[in-house]
């Protein structure tokens, strides 16, 4: 099982990109469908990337649906931000946040939640020290960021990740 | 009626979108510095690819979805190799 | 657009809205560009149109197709994947670009490195 499909959750989205692109569930497509989900599988075998395990697949949920609040919310209030008459007021700038999560794959996804949300930018990582840099648009209180980022997303990130 | 309110929304929809584009060209053009053309070229490439998808709508045509596909795909290789460019100089290390 | 004429009213008003509000959104995004003062700051404007702006824009295409063809017309969503995979990693290779350069200068805008190099 192992060899044929090294990477069973690729090689399941590789057949439904397929499948969605062809916009059919006929012999042909699923066909083809799988012989790409295959051989992408084989490829990706061939490369050897360092496997990780979704320990909490409910705790990943309830994470996506967080970050999905935060996009509304976030977009509205850069959106205000941007729109606002004057800049007078506000200031942005980069915070350093100390990070216990140690694990890569629970890093990218917090660095990829991060950038995606409206006003916040992931810009560099210290894994000696463990300390990341965040340029925030709205900074008004730096404890409260890191507050915010240890609570909301490293948390949940560890307990999904580690 | 109906019909009526859509055909105004996807054409006011098309005048915001190219309105975004000229801002992200004026951005282009004024730089000031190599990183801010990159984002708005990056910009550029999004606001293009909603453009396309509302052009879908107008005509009624999955066409225009392959278009957006491909347009989004470029400008994130293209981004990406810009990017690895203005830090080091070379896009392959 | 004489083929939308048989379109279901409720799903015109929808498909409006969805566009208007992406658009909108892409717009405001622009403007961001224009108006916010440094580099660092305008690195979160595109984001309105990477995340919501273009979300709901093929939400309506989604949709609009979908009641049209009277069958499920999903393949935006490749799309919306693809947009929520790459966003953040062209935004994040050019902020450290930008971190990069503006070190390099020694500029006093920028926090300095504690990792040594750059």
């Amino acid at each position: 099982m192992r060899r044929v499909l090294p990477f069973p959750w690729v090689s399941a989205a590789l057949l439904l990109l397929w499948l969605l692109l062809q916009g059919s569930l006929g012999p042909g497509s699923l066909l083809l469908g799988g012989a790409l989900a295959l051989v992408g599988g084989w490829l990706l075998a061939v490369l050897d990337p360092p496997r990780t395990r979704l320990r909490r697949p409910l705790a990943a949920l309830r994470l996506a649906w967080v970050v999905l609040v935060e996009v509304f919310r976030s977009n509205n209030a850069v959106a205000r931000l941007i729109l606002a008459p004057t800049t007078r007021g506000r200031s942005s700038g980069f915070v350093r946040i100390p990070l216990d999560m140690r694990n890569p794959a629970g890093l990218a996804a917090l660095a990829c939640i991060l950038t995606a949300t409206p006003g916040t930018v992931w810009a560099e990582y210290d894994s000696a020290r463990g300390i990341m840099l965040l340029h925030v648009l709205d900074l008004i209180d730096e404890a409260e960021w890191v507050r915010i980022i240890k609570d909301r997303y490293e948390a949940r990130l560890m307990e999904i990740f580690e | 009626m109906t019909a009526m309110i859509l055909s105004w929304s996807v054409f006011l929809a098309q005048l915001m979108l190219a309105l975004g584009m000229g801002c992200t060209i004026w951005r282009v053009a004024r730089g000031p510095r190599a990183q801010d053309r990159v984002l708005a070229l990056d910009t550029f490439y999004v606001l293009a690819a909603m453009l396309l998808l509302v052009f879908g709508i107008r005509t009624g045509s999955v066409v225009y979805f392959e278009a957006a596909l491909v347009i989004s795909l470029l400008g994130f290789v293209a981004t990406a190799a810009l990017s690895k460019f203005l830090m080091r100089g070379e896009v392959i290390e | 657009m004489t083929h939308a004429e048989n379109l279901p009213g409720w799903a015109a008003i929808l498909v409006s809205l969805l566009l208007l509000l992406g658009a909108g959104l892409g717009l405001v995004g622009a403007i961001g560009l224009l108006r916010l003062r440094n580099f660092y700051e305008r690195v979160h404007a595109p984001t309105l149109g990477t995340t919501l702006g273009i979300g709901s824009i093929l939400l309506a295409s989604m949709l609009f197709f979908t009641v049209l063809q009277a069958r499920p017309v999903l393949h935006e969503v490749l799309i919306g994947v693809f947009m929520v995979l790459t966003t953040p990693v062209t935004l994040m290779l050019l902020a450290r670009a930008a971190l990069y350069r503006d070190r390099r200068e020694g500029s006093a805008e920028v926090p300095r490195s504690t990792t040594g190099e750059g």
